[in-house]
């Protein structure tokens, strides 16, 4: 009887866990990438005037790229900050609403950043 | 040993001492506590600081005059080079962490060289960092 019981019992828990694990690895491997491209770009081109910096960003390929390192921070800021919340914040109410105020801090900051690259 | 008898063996009644003062972690504790501290950090305020500048040097050539003024200040440059680690650090440790996924340096020895190399790796791009802004 207590064998029945123990297959009851779900011991993987929401099988988000290895989803969330392998696309931090995969977020920081598209920042890495990024990362040293930009500065190699920002050595090589040194920009040191508003139309320079300017020009900078308003290539296809820069803006592009440039929103899809930001994609991939924000969801790996995403998985590190929950992760960080889960550790240190035991009350689940309190833990919940320090999470969604993360995501929609996160949300906010993509649309901000999409209006940054393609406003102009 | 003579383990046919089942004689427990005495309780081990010593105390147990785990040295928990962070500042004696081993190289590899160091950089797990530096790389979550740094994670925390970039993610606020970093994040929308960065996101803030950004938008407003590209907004107009005044707010681009205005932020690099402000870059230019020595007090500005010291809390950019702590900004610069953060992110060094982060990018360095975290790409010690993928290795370690792919079982490459897993060993203890490995890991305590390679945490050390981490360490230096986050100073030194600060250094360089600094070194070409000032």
């Amino acid at each position: 009887m207590h064998l029945v019981k123990a297959y009851t019992k779900n011991p993987v828990g929401a099988h988000y866990g290895l989803g969330d694990w392998l696309l931090q690895r995969l977020t920081a491997v598209v920042m890495v990438l990024f990362t040293v491209g930009f500065v190699v770009c920002l050595a090589w081109h040194k920009p040191g005037t508003y139309a320079e910096w300017k020009a900078l960003f308003s290539g296809t390929f820069v803006r592009v790229t440039t929103a899809l390192f930001f994609v991939a921070l924000l969801y790996h800021a995403w998985i590190g900050m929950r992760d960080i919340l889960m550790d240190y914040i035991k009350p689940t109410g309190l833990r919940l609403t320090l999470q969604s105020a993360v995501v929609v801090a996160l949300l906010l900051y993509l649309i901000w950043i999409a209006q940054i690259l393609w406003s102009r | 040993m003579d383990t046919a008898h089942s004689t427990r063996p005495a309780p081990n009644r010593r105390p147990k001492y785990y040295d928990l003062n962070p500042a004696n972690l081993p190289p590899p504790g160091i950089i797990s506590i530096f790389h979550r501290v740094s994670g925390l950090v970039l993610f606020f305020p970093i994040l929308p600081a960065l996101i803030y500048v950004l938008g407003a040097s590209l907004e107009s050539e005044a707010g681009y005059r205005e932020w690099r003024a402000f870059f230019a200040e020595p007090a500005v440059k010291f809390v950019m080079l702590g900004v610069t680690w953060a992110y060094a650090h982060h990018f360095f440790a975290g790409i010690r962490y993928l290795l370690l996924d792919v079982h490459v340096g897993i060993g203890k020895e490995p890991a305590r060289a390679s945490a050390l190399v981490v360490l230096v790796l986050g100073v030194v791009a600060t250094l360089i960092a600094g070194w070409c802004t000032w």
